[in-house]
Formats: structure tokens, sequence, C-alpha cells
């Protein structure tokens, strides 16, 4: 090869690994869930819902929160709030019961007031009987989330999200965001079918069981 | 180098005498300078200890890193081959009495520090040893008998603790008087943590399974921060939270405030969490 | 006479890479289907939505695939049929032979060269989105299991690929040729490590693609039993780099041992071949108990087995032990090739012996023997005994006396010596002052109650890329530029060379100078939000980690721009060495010795006025041809 043959491979060489670097860069940069305006103003009421299973590709047997914004079912956890305010939560929850590992979890922590489990004002669930649980621990929240029964009839069966005239149950509660910031949410019922102690999958990912809390 | 001492005294001498010079110099900033904000501080006794470790050992490493750099910074400014000098050095093939006393220097200072470590590590302090780190089960000293037993239990993705000595009560802050030994039992529920209470000098691992003792007296009221040390999973580094030392009165009011709606399960020593930890 | 035949096929007719991946693809493929067809139907795996059976097997099949389509299986199935093995091979000319099975050991040494520096390079770019992760405390730029994969991968990667840094190009390129061998002991088995090391790094790649893991590079259970199958990845991979370690320990020790040329002393024997000689005792040590802790951890995963899971009876503990059995030696493993490397280009740039040769090979061996004997210094505060901990305090401070007679023997070389100031003896001294930082910042994790408040910490961070950055790659990098022109018959652009230097040098520290004190004011490793009042240092360290990158890219563009375009011819001996390996011509010819020479002195006679040279070659008595 001539020398202007070898600089002129040399710099398509590097072009070449420009692109797959940049291609590397990208893979990594996907995947994360886009944040929802999920409080309507001006009371802030914020609806989520709890499924069994996923029901899309890849992970279908993948156990969900999903989030509402305006009428529409949003599969993310990332979730914009405004700052120092009070937000009404509502949880409806499709799942069926898991049971918490460490019981603790299983009266509210942090709420503004209390909780209500199907409209009924709660001081504790039974430990055994939680689905889930929405807590924020840098803002001292912990909520638990009661579980469908297992014999409770017509239960959801379809992907997500889940119509609403199936068996679920209702949580609402109360919470007050602080100063602004980004506060990680996670549940603590290990609800993630067939990974060691319930926690994998599912459970250590954001968009699934784990989010954020964009405090504004 | 005694070696060639006797055909160029003046490069051994002023080694040493800038060595010498330096390392001085050095030692006292590393005293008086650093000492003084040489973490961890010294909020509990245990701390205390470690500060003064880590401040201990800077001052023996600064004369050995200052000596090696001397040494490397003089011979390579000295000893350059002149431009276009093509020539070799002297024929030296080594020093048996110099590695002899290098050997016999470095096996002293190791020594010393083992056996100053070792001191630290088993002295007792108020009826506690082990400077603050997790020991297992079988500690090396009885606590004392007035100590508060902390149970410390890591969970994906938070520490909670219970108080075996007033009920039971389990909580999702720590709160510990001033002035009265601490015992933390450290376990998990699920995967390895490690429970890192910084100011007040504590690490141990929390593993599932196991009971992993460490002690601590705290000298002051505050607050102080708390970490999870060892990779646990999604949020490890979200699992961060603050604990508070309170004094004795104080902690007593906060016990009394505390209440447990849930019944909670006996405490045990150690969890075993199901591995199908979970229903459909 | 064998060996000469052998030594000679540096290509295997119909094999190639491409025939490789050919039967990679397809044992990928049967494997999956026979995990689906296995156990599609346990609940665990219809739960998860993963089958970790079918992953493995897959990674099994495809690496035994492409194994096969290299060539590998050719010689154990014609012996198997009762076939004579073809050992007269068409020899490849060109590039081409490096894109395929060879067993010269001087193609090997290239293909190391390059098929680590690839994955150096996605590690180093793993290592800057670390970096680009943690500019801020909050909110983050990765999605944090995403972050966990990314530290993951860089320090698998990086672990895996640093483990041969050395040994991969230097050992297999010039250890025959400093021993006056004409080929490795084992050239098959030469291949197949290099081979299964660069098909490991891809399979740690494919872990992107099962949604990662979040274990680091030491996969602790439970953790790494509860996992994606991403983990499936690692494991594999890192079994794959074991078993690879093990290859090269039994090549080299045999070799070494066995192949030295008369006159070859052990007296005599070059420092760097020392250094290969005790790697490679750690390297058959320890990858097998690693072997052995990831074998029970992929049961654990996927057969429901429970050594490290508490609710069965198992313990966390045993894979700390065994893990930490390896992972010590392991860190050993990735300083003790730097130590030889250094101390060989030392003298020769300083034109004296090799001060205290037999001290500093003491040293090398005395680290070899006690690196088995420390390995619980990372567990003193994970609840294991307590009252061992004195013990391995003792042990573990105890090393730095024979690690300090590797420095003794560089200070005693460059005193009153005529330094030559070349580019690699820039790297090989800032090898030692790298070293001093890591091993002195070493003292403080040794040290119980030190410890206590640094494990787990930034800092123990910025002390092990002190020794394996600053250290061994410091002196892989004097390595590199010391043999580039023996190695290439090229020569490297010197003024590249020292701007590499210096803005290396100059931003290395910069980079991890201040994570000894992101550590001490209590940040955690692994962690992708942090403190706001440690973003300033935060900052600090990632732009400096930019640098430090930029600076790598001017040494590859050196590389490429000097092998690809000037392609200034070098001379034999361009240092002037006195070692074997420089006596050679360059080219060095495929079968190194046309007859096997006798070493008359030792390798570092310099300054000796009486000085013999160091190798007598023969011309007379041509070898017999033929098997």
């Amino acid at each position: 090869m001539t020398r202007g043959a070898r600089i002129a491979s040399v710099l398509a060489g590097t072009a070449v690994t420009a692109v797959l670097v940049a291609y590397y860069i990208a893979t990594w940069v996907v995947n994360y869930p886009p944040a929802v305006d999920a409080a309507s103003a001006p009371s802030n009421d914020v609806t989520l819902q709890t499924v069994a299973a996923y029901g899309h590709s890849p992970h279908s047997s993948w156990v969900s929160y999903y989030v509402k914004q305006g009428s529409e079912w949003r599969h993310s956890t990332v979730i914009n709030l405004p700052a120092h305010s009070l937000v009404h939560i509502t949880i409806i929850n499709f799942d069926g019961q898991s049971g918490l590992r460490n019981p603790l979890w299983a009266r509210p922590i942090g709420v503004v007031g209390g909780i209500t489990v199907d409209g009924k004002p709660t001081s504790a669930l039974d430990p055994d009987a939680a689905s889930h649980s929405f807590a924020v621990p840098d803002l001292g929240i912990s909520v638990p989330v009661l579980g469908v029964g297992d014999n409770a009839p017509n239960q959801c069966a379809t992907a997500a999200p889940c119509p609403i005239g199936t068996a679920h149950t209702t949580t609402t509660f109360t919470i007050r965001t602080g100063a602004p910031g980004h506060y990680r949410w996670q549940c603590f019922v290990p609800c993630a079918a067939g990974f060691i102690n319930g926690f994998g999958g599912p459970m250590q990912t954001v968009g699934f069981m784990d989010g954020y809390l964009n405090v504004a | 180098m005694s070696h060639d001492a006797g055909s160029s005294p003046a490069h051994g001498r002023r080694i040493i005498t800038t060595w010498l010079a330096l390392s001085v110099i050095g030692v006292l900033a590393v005293i008086f300078g650093l000492g003084p904000h040489m973490p961890p501080g010294n909020v509990s006794d245990q701390a205390a200890e470690q500060t003064q470790t880590n401040t201990v050992l800077a001052v023996v490493m600064t004369p050995i890193f200052i000596g090696v750099i001397t040494f490397f910074v003089y011979a390579i400014a000295t000893f350059r081959a002149k431009e276009g000098d093509t020539g070799d050095g002297p024929y030296v093939k080594g020093d048996r009495q110099l590695s002899q006393m290098w050997v016999g220097g470095s096996i002293v200072i190791v020594l010393a520090l083992a056996i100053y470590g070792t001191f630290e590590l088993l002295a007792a302090d108020k009826g506690i040893a082990g400077v603050g780190g997790g020991q297992g089960s079988s500690p090396i000293v009885t606590a004392p008998a007035n100590a508060l037993q902390v149970q410390v239990i890591g969970q994906q993705w938070a520490f909670t603790y219970r108080y075996p000595q007033y009920g039971d009560i389990e909580t999702v802050r720590l709160v510990i008087p001033v002035d009265r030994p601490v015992i933390f039992h450290v376990t998990s529920l699920d995967v390895m943590h490690s429970f890192w209470a910084y100011q007040i000098g504590v690490k141990a691992d929390a593993v599932p399974g196991a009971d992993n003792v460490a002690g601590v007296t705290v000298d002051h009221t505050g607050t102080f921060d708390i970490r999870c040390a060892e990779l646990c999973g999604v949020w490890h580094g979200n699992m961060a939270s603050k604990g508070s030392v309170l004094s004795q009165a104080g902690f007593a009011a906060w016990i009394a405030r505390q209440s447990t709606p849930v019944p909670l399960p006996g405490r045990r020593p150690v969890y075993y969490p199901d591995p199908n930890g979970r229903a459909g | 006479m064998t060996e000469i035949v052998v030594s000679n096929r540096s290509g295997f007719r119909g094999y190639s890479v491409l025939t490789g991946i050919v039967g990679a693809v397809v044992g990928y493929g049967i494997g999956i289907w026979i995990g689906h067809q296995m156990a599609d139907r346990f609940t665990w795996f219809a739960d998860t939505g993963q089958n970790d059976i079918g992953i493995l097997l897959a990674y099994l099949l495809s690496t035994t695939g492409f194994l096969g389509g290299l060539g590998f299986l050719d010689y154990p199935l014609r012996r198997i049929v009762g076939q004579r093995p073809a050992l007269a091979v068409k020899s490849k000319r060109g590039a081409a032979k490096y894109l395929g099975m060879s067993t010269d050991h001087k193609v090997i040494g290239l293909q190391y060269l390059i098929g680590i520096a690839f994955f150096f390079f996605i590690g180093g770019l793993n290592a800057m989105l670390i970096r680009t992760e943690l500019l801020r405390p909050n909110p983050p730029v990765f999605s944090p299991g995403q972050y966990l994969t990314i530290v993951g991968m860089h320090s698998t990667m990086m672990i895996m690929m640093v483990s041969s840094i050395i040994l991969g190009p230097f050992g297999h390129y010039f250890v025959p040729l400093m021993i006056g061998a004409r080929r490795m002991a084992f050239p098959r088995l030469e291949a197949l490590s290099f081979w299964i090391l660069i098909f490991g790094g891809f399979i740690l790649l494919t872990a992107m693609s099962y949604g990662g893991f979040p274990t680091g590079w030491t996969g602790y259970p439970p953790l790494a039993i509860q996992a994606n199958a991403g983990m499936d990845a690692y494991v594999f991979a890192f079994f794959l780099t074991g078993s690879a370690m093990i290859l090269n320990a039994v090549n080299m020790m045999a070799t070494i041992i066995s192949m030295r040329a008369p006159g070859l002393t052990w007296g005599r024997l070059p420092i760097f071949v020392w250094g290969m000689m005790t790697t490679s005792v750690l390297m058959l040590l320890g990858p097998p108990v690693l072997l052995i802790a990831l074998f029970m951890e992929v049961l654990d995963r996927t057969a429901s087995t429970s050594f490290f899971l508490p609710a069965g009876g198992g313990s966390p503990f045993l894979y700390e032990n065994l893990f930490w059995f390896f992972g010590h030696p392991e860190v050993y493993i990735l300083a003790l090739p730097g130590f030889g490397l250094v101390l060989e280009i030392l003298p020769v740039f300083a034109r004296k012996p090799l001060w205290g040769y037999r001290i500093a090979v003491s040293g090398s061996v005395g680290v070899t023997l006690l690196s088995f004997m420390v390995w619980q210094h990372h567990l003193f505060v994970s609840g294991i005994n307590a009252t061992l901990r004195p013990f391995y305090m003792f042990t573990t401070e105890l090393i730095s006396v024979p690690t300090g007679f590797i420095f003794l023997a560089a200070m005693g070389t460059l005193w009153r010596a005529k330094i030559r100031f070349t580019v690699p003896m820039l790297f090989a001294l800032a090898f030692f002052f790298n070293f001093l930082i890591g091993g002195i910042s070493g003292v403080f994790l040794s040290d119980v109650p030190s410890d206590v408040s640094l494990h787990g910490s930034y800092f123990v961070m910025a002390h092990f890329h002190y020794t394996i950055m600053g250290g061994l790659v410091f002196a892989f990098l004097a390595g590199l530029y010391y043999w580039f022109p023996k190695m290439t018959g090229v020569e490297l652009n010197e003024t590249l060379g020292k701007i590499h230097f210096w803005t290396m040098f100059i931003s290395f520290n910069s980079t991890f100078l201040p994570l000894f004190a992101l550590g001490m004011l209590d940040m955690p490793r692994r962690v992708s939000t942090y403190a706001p009042h440690l973003q300033f240092l935060n900052d600090w360290v990632s732009i400096s980690a930019y640098c430090l990158f930029a600076s790598m890219l001017v040494f590859l563009a050196n590389f490429v721009w000097s092998l690809a375009v000037t392609r200034k011819p070098a001379a034999q001996n361009p240092w002037d060495s006195r070692s074997l390996e420089w006596q050679l011509p360059t080219p060095v010819p495929v079968h190194n010795f046309d007859n096997i020479p006798t070493i008359q002195s030792g390798p570092y006679e310099y300054g000796n006025p009486n000085a013999v040279p160091i190798v007598a070659f023969h011309t007379a008595e041509p070898m017999t041809a033929g098997d």
C-alpha cells in the first residue's frame, strides 16, 4: 500500500471506531423511563396501579407499577411532583398477597393523617396480606398496600394495565413532599416471583418496582 | 549507600540531610496540620482511636515516603547520562551489608506497626474492644452490663433497628444515648450489606444468618451519617440515613414515645430469609 | 525434531476467526434451544422470564463452537479416530496469520497485545461513563441498575484483561527469546489461553443484553444469586479467564523450568522471567479456587443448591473466603509482572547491573509465598472470627518487606548510574512513584483500626488503582515502549511518547489522589449518589479522568500512526541492551534460533570491562528435520 492509502485506511478505521464507541455509549443511555407529570393541579392527586404481570416483552412476567397521566396509564415510575406540597396518592392494586419479610413495613410511616384501605381508615395491615408497598426512605414515608385475596372473583388476567372492573384493592394517603430534589422510592414487599428472596428483577429495575420522585 | 560512601561522600550526605529536614517538616505538618482534621474525628471513643491510628500511621509513613522520593529525585537529577555519553555506569552488583540493614529495618517497622495495631484492636475501652469494627458473634471482650443492645437489620434497601431491652420495638431511625456503651448486633434479611456509621466509627457487615457485633461509646450528642458500605443492589448508594445521639434523658423520653402497632415476630439473633420469599 | 515443525504453524488450513464465529453462533443457538427444552416449564424460570440454564449452555456450547471453528478440535479429534495429526499445515502470511489459531509464540504475543488493548479500551470507556455519572450527586445520568452494570463491566473487564496484560503479550513473546527456546512448552495450550480469554471478554459484553449484573467484580452472593441473567455472563466470562490463567501458568512454568538454553542457570535468568515464573505459581494455585467458587455460584443460580444461601444451610462467608483466597493472590498476579518488567528495564537505561539481583528475586518469591496468607484482610469487618485478625494484620504488613526489596533493588541500580531518559525509562520510574503511594496507602488498610473506617470506601478504590493502574499499567506501557521495536520492527514516535507520558502521569495522579480524600470523607464505593458537599472533589476527579483517557488516545494515535503510516524501521538493538532477545535480528525469525545458543553470562553485565557477550550462536551442525 502507498502511504496515502495507509493514511486513508487509518482515518476510515478511526471513523468506524468512533461510530462504534458512540453506539456503545448510546446503549447505556436508553432504557430510562420518561418522567410523568402525574399530579393534577390544584389538588395534586396521583393515581398508581400495581399489576401482577407486566404482560409485555421482554419482561412479561414481572410485577410492575403504573402511573396515571390524565386519563392514560403510563408504564413509568419516575414521577414529577411539586415541592413543599401535600400530594394525595391513590394506589389501585390488582396483585395478590405476597407477605412482608420485615413486618415493620406493615404500618404506614410518615404520611399526613392516616391511610384508608378500600375506604376504611387503617392503622396497620396483616403483614402476610401485604402485596406491595410505596416507600420513600429519604422522606421517611412507607405505605403498605393490601393484596387481593386468592379466591377473589374476577381476577385481572390481561396484560397491564388492568381494567378497573377486575378485582382490586384501593389504598389512599397523603404525603408532604419536601425540599426540591430527586427522591428514590421502592417497594419493600418481596414480590419478584422466582428471584431469590423475591428481590431481583423488577424489584431492582427503575420502571417496575423502583422509581424516582422528581420534586421541583 | 555505605559501599559508595568512600568514593563520593557528598551524595549520601546530601540525601540524608535533605531527607531529615523534609521528614521533620513533613511529620510536623502531619501532626499539627493534618492531625486535628484527621477523619473520622473524635465523636466516639472508637472514632478517636481510628483517628489516632490514622495519625500514627501517617507519621510513620511520612519519613519513609519522603526518603524514597528524595532518593529517586536526587538520583534522577544527579545521575544522568551526559549528552552523547554512551558509556556504562560503575559495575556494582549489590551490597550485602546494606541489604541486611534494609531487611532488618523494614522488619522492625512492620513488627512495630503490627504490635501497635494489635494493641489498639484488642485493648478494651470502657468495656468495649475492637475499635468499632464488626467482630462476629463472639466479640473479644464481654460487653458491660449497662450497655444498650441494638439489633441493626439490613434489608434491601434500608436499615431498621430493634431495641431488645425496650420491648423489642423496631424503628426506622437509629437513636442512641450519649456516654453509654452501645452494642450493635448487625444482621441482614436478604443480601449482604455493611452498616457504616461514619462519625461514630462503626463498620460491620450485615450478613444473612450471621450476628456481627460491634461496640461503641459516643461522647457527644448530635447526628451522624449512616451508609451502606457493601454493594447490595440497585439502591446501594441511596441507603444513606441519619442517626441521632441524644442525652440519656432525651433517649429515655424518645424510647418511651415509640410504639409498635404491628405485632412483630420474636426477635432472633439472626434471620434466615426464605429463598422463595414471595407469593404469587 | 518435532518442535521445528510445530513452531512453524502460524496458521491452519480452512480454519480462521470467521469459522470460529460461525461455530460460536451455531453453538449459542443449540444451547438456547436445549435450555428451553429442559427448563422452560420450571416455575422458577417461568416466573423470572429468564432461563439461566439455557444461557449458560449457550455460553458453553458457543465457546466450544468458537474453539472448534478456530481449529482446536482438529488435533484431538484426529487422534481419537486414529488418524495421524496434520502437523504440516499451511503457513499464512501477512495479517491473516493473526486472525486465527497460531502456535507461534510471537504471533500469539501480538494477538494478546491487540486483544487485551481492545478490551482495555472498552474498560476505559466504562470508567469514563462512571465518571460522567459522578459529575453530580443527583439526578442520575444512567438508571441506577445500569450504573451498577457499568461499574461491574469496568471492574470485571479490567481485572480479566490486566491479569494477562504483561504475561500475555510480553511473557509469551519474550520468555522463549530470553531463555533461548524456539517455542513455548505447549504451543496449542498457549493459543487456547489467548482465544478463551478473548472469547470471555465478548461473553462479558453480552451481559448488557441480559439485564446486566449488579455485583461488581467480586460477585458476592446472595446478591449474585438474586441477580438478572447478566450474572451468568459474568460467571462464565470469569470462569474462562480463570481457565486461561491456569493454562498460562502451566505453560509458562514448564517452559521456564525445562526449556532454558545451556548455560542459562537460575542465577542468570532475567528478572522479567523470574517475574513470569512467580506470577505463574500464583496463577496455578489461585484460580482453581475461583473456578470452584464460581461453579458453586452457578449451581446456586440454576440448580437450587444452597452453598451460599443461609436458609439452606449455606454461608456467604464461604464464598467470601474462596473468592479472596483467589482474589488476594490475584492482586499479586497484577503486581509481580510489573516488578519483573521495570527491574528488567531499569539496568538497560541506568547502564548498570541490576543491583541486588538475589534480593530482587527473593522479593518476588517472598511476595508469592506470603500472598496466600493474607486474604482475610478483605474481611476485617465481615464478622468472621475476630481473634484471627491480628494474624492477618501481621502477615499483610509483612508482605511489605519483600515488596520493599524491589524498591531497594531499583534504588541501588539508580545509584551513580548513567540514566538515559527514554520513554520506557520514564514509565518505569513513574511505576515506583505510583506504587509507593499505593503501597503506603495499603499500610492504612492493613491496620484494622484504620481499616474499620476506610474499608469499602473510595480510599480502597484509590489504593488499588494506584497499584494496578499506576503500577501494572505503567509497567506495561514501559514494556510496550521498550519492546515495540522488536515486536513490530518499527519505531514509535518519541516526542508523542513523552507527551503521552507526562499527560498520563499528571492526570493519573490528579485523578486518583483526591479519591483518598473522598474515601476518608465517607464516600462508599460503587455508589451513583453521594453527599452534595463532595461534588467539587468528584468533579475534579472526573475532569482529570477525561484527561487521563485523552492521554491514552495520544498513545493510541502514536501506536496506530507509527505502525500503519510512518513505518520507520527500527534498529536491531536500539536501546543498546545486553539482553538475549535484543541480540536476535528484527523481525525475529520464525524459529527464533537456528540452533539453540549457549548462554555465557548474565543479562545485566553493564559496566563490566571483562564482560563476555551474553550468548554464543552456533552455526555448525544443522538440525535434522522431520518428526
